[in-house]
């Protein structure tokens, strides 16, 4: 069964002990760790409502991040407003940080959009669904930024089963060779789908860095404190001028790879069991408990979730459907004539039943 | 004025882009010191120093992938492959990133980026540096696939596509990179009114009545060799320069066919699924009742491309075109 390394770079334990390490620290007032528990419990109940807007037939497909959210907060948390994020399709936790709508996310896997919102409005890149090709463009715009003086850095996320793609490689080469101001967050969850880390690599991942010349960091990744200490060392690290860092977030994913999966089938119920007591949300609360923070606060991001809860699940459902002219709008920057010709053609085509009929309508799927 | 061979023509257009925009970055394998395996790029690092013309590590992908995240952030890679099959580690890049983040972001992104790849036969090379994959790319919307045929185009195109601010596949025919043409060289292109309005627009090259030749890239060349030797026949061929084939300008090539009734699509890239295909589709579908013999294509084999000493027999070549000519003019 996997268990939890004793190496990781820990600052709260799975008690809620909050413990030093000797490299990293944390200056961090309680009230400050109550907004990160905000953060976690918020993205999770987003993550849960998401999951059943799924079930219900609400949206296509849901990739969970359940169990990442400490990795997630951390490393949005400890990112400066003019840094840039190219995320994987999972980093619902560090969109929450850039302040992207969570019912904006929801369009992707509702199908109304192949995006959803607007990257430079956040700072926060488009969902990447092919592995790995975006840690390339987050080493491009850093390469960029380099030569406007920009000061900022990029972050890139990508998992273990992302770590094995050539382009997750290459980008390590790049960013070392042209020391891009790039931090790249491997949120290690255990599984590539089906597949554990057994089954992918022969080293820990954090170890592959050495042989691209720049340093990696294994830390406790259900642990906010660790992961907001070592990423804002690592953003540092790169704004300074130092060169790329690679942080392998040590996580589990308790649910499934997306809804479409069921990880009954290759793994066990008791090492789930084992990572839920090691929960990122739990041991926050369990150390809130111990510094007798009072239950008005409990309460009221109890509150805030429902809330939030009831808005995602209304927002889902009324967004809308594209139409026949956005379905034609943005396949080149500027006029195509093929493009104009197909959508005259289908236009003309759907004008005889009346306009493009969504198969969709009238009570959904 | 000044006479200038293809490459020279490129390296001159790369120039002027380059000091009319500073967000222009050269990004390519051995294109700095050592100016491209071909030359393109001779002396611009020189100029404009290694930030703007950067030799990369040997990675197709990473160069593609890192190009692209430097258009978003407004600048205007411009990405030189070596050689056609080597594109293919890339591959991945420009047809899931390239191709499609504009569409994606609902126009947010805006990925102004040029990627230039020398193709296509007839220099006697090993394998992988011969081939004409620019079917697979103008297969996939969202890019703009152009291909210059003589110095001229090459010149002007690669200023205008350097200027779109859509993603354009760039095809070399690196076999005419020796080719000579008189040009005016002070100019730059962009300063002109037109801009890159013209950019994908075809080309009639050579005027006739009897028979339409369409080709783009290495054969317009060969096909206007062919009409001149027809000619001698009394045959009186029109040549038709696509340069773009995607916007491919249909127009101008219903215009032509109606005109003469007939047409030979050539080209290097393998017959079979091939940007022929595409046209004798259309050109059926719109000319039916003015064509005097169906459309025939003269093109590559449906082959790996071969060892170079039969490369002859795999590319299309004056008898060939003559043969296809001959057949249609028979019906």
């Amino acid at each position: 069964m996997l268990t939890a390394p004793d190496d990781l770079i820990q600052l709260l334990t799975h008690e809620g002990k909050r413990v030093t390490h000797p490299d990293f620290s944390l200056d961090i007032s309680d009230d400050e760790i109550r907004a990160l528990y905000r953060d976690l419990f918020l993205v999770r109940r987003f993550d849960n409502e998401a999951t059943a807007l799924q079930r219900q037939g609400e949206l296509a497909l849901w990739a969970q991040c359940q169990g990442q959210e400490a990795a997630q907060i951390g490393a949005g948390r400890a990112l400066s407003a003019g840094d840039f994020v190219f995320p994987s399709y999972r980093e619902h936790g560090i969109a929450w940080t850039r302040g992207v709508d969570p019912v904006q996310i929801l369009g992707m896997f509702r199908g109304t959009t192949n995006g959803g919102w607007d990257p430079y409005a956040h700072n926060f890149g488009l969902y990447t669904v092919v592995i790995g090709n975006q840690c390339l463009h987050a080493v491009g715009y850093a390469m960029a930024g380099l030569r406007e003086n920009a000061g900022d850095v990029v972050l890139t996320c990508f998992g273990d089963g992302g770590s094995n793609q050539g382009d997750v490689s290459e980008a390590f080469v790049f960013a070392g060779v042209y020391n891009a101001p790039v931090v790249f967050l491997c949120q290690n969850n255990q599984y590539a789908i089906s597949e554990p880390n057994t089954r992918q690599m022969r080293v820990p991942i954090y170890q592959r860095s050495s042989g691209f010349g720049f340093p990696g960091y294994r830390v406790d990744g259900n642990d906010v404190l660790a992961m907001f200490a070592v990423m804002r060392f690592a953003y540092e690290h790169a704004r300074s001028g130092n060169g790329p860092v690679l942080v392998e977030a040590f996580t589990y994913r308790i649910g499934n790879h997306t809804t479409s999966d069921d990880a009954t089938r290759y793994r066990d119920a008791a090492e789930v069991e084992y990572w839920k007591e090691r929960d990122p949300i739990l041991r926050v609360k369990r150390y809130l408990d111990s510094v007798k923070t009072p239950q008005s606060f409990f309460d009221e991001v109890e509150a805030a979730a429902e809330e939030l809860a009831v808005r995602i699940r209304s927002g889902a459902r009324q967004l809308a459907d594209p139409t026949l002219d956005e379905m034609f709008t943005n396949v080149y920057s500027q006029p195509h004539p093929l493009v104009q010709q197909e959508h005259q053609e289908m236009t003309e085509y759907f004008a005889q039943f009346g306009g493009m009929q969504s198969p969709h309508s009238e009570g959904g799927h | 004025m000044a006479t200038l061979t293809m490459a020279k023509a490129i390296n001159t257009g790369l120039r002027h882009a380059m000091k009319r925009d500073d967000k222009v970055v050269l990004m390519g394998e051995d294109i700095g010191k050592l100016g491209g395996v071909f030359r393109v790029t001779d002396g611009l690092q020189a100029e404009f120093g290694d930030m703007r013309v950067v030799d990369p590590p040997l990675a197709e992908s990473g160069i593609v992938g890192t190009a692209v995240g430097m258009a978003m952030r407004g600048w205007r890679p411009v990405v030189e492959i070596q050689f056609d099959g080597f594109v293919y580690p890339a591959f991945d890049q420009i047809v899931s990133q390239v191709a499609k983040q504009h569409y994606r972001s609902a126009g947010k992104t805006t990925l102004s980026m040029v990627i230039r790849i020398p193709y296509g036969g007839g220099i006697g090379a090993i394998e992988h540096h011969s081939e004409s994959p620019e079917a697979y790319f103008a297969h996939t919307a969202g890019l703009r696939v152009i291909s210059p045929a003589n110095p001229i185009d090459a010149y002007e195109m690669i200023q205008q596509a350097i200027a779109h601010p859509d993603p354009v596949i760039f095809f070399e025919p690196k076999r005419r990179y020796w080719d000579k043409a008189e040009i005016d060289d002070s100019v730059d292109v962009m300063d002109r009114p037109e801009g890159y309005s013209q950019l994908f627009d075809a080309r009639i090259a050579r005027e006739g009545s009897d028979l339409t030749l369409v080709a783009y890239g290495p054969m317009v060349k060969t096909c206007l060799e062919a009409a001149a030797a027809a000619a001698n026949e009394g045959l009186n061929l029109e040549v038709l320069d696509l340069r773009s084939l995607t916007p491919l300008d249909f127009e101008t090539v219903v215009r032509s066919v109606t005109k003469t009734g007939r047409m030979v699509v050539v080209h290097e890239a393998p017959q079979f699924a091939g940007i022929g295909a595409e046209i004798a589709a259309r050109v059926t579908e719109k000319c039916f009742w003015t064509m005097q013999a169906p459309v025939l294509r003269v093109a590559g084999l449906y082959m790996p491309y071969p060892a170079a000493r039969v490369e002859h027999a795999f590319l299309p070549d004056l008898d060939r075109i003559l043969d296809a000519v001959d057949k249609a003019m028979e019906y």
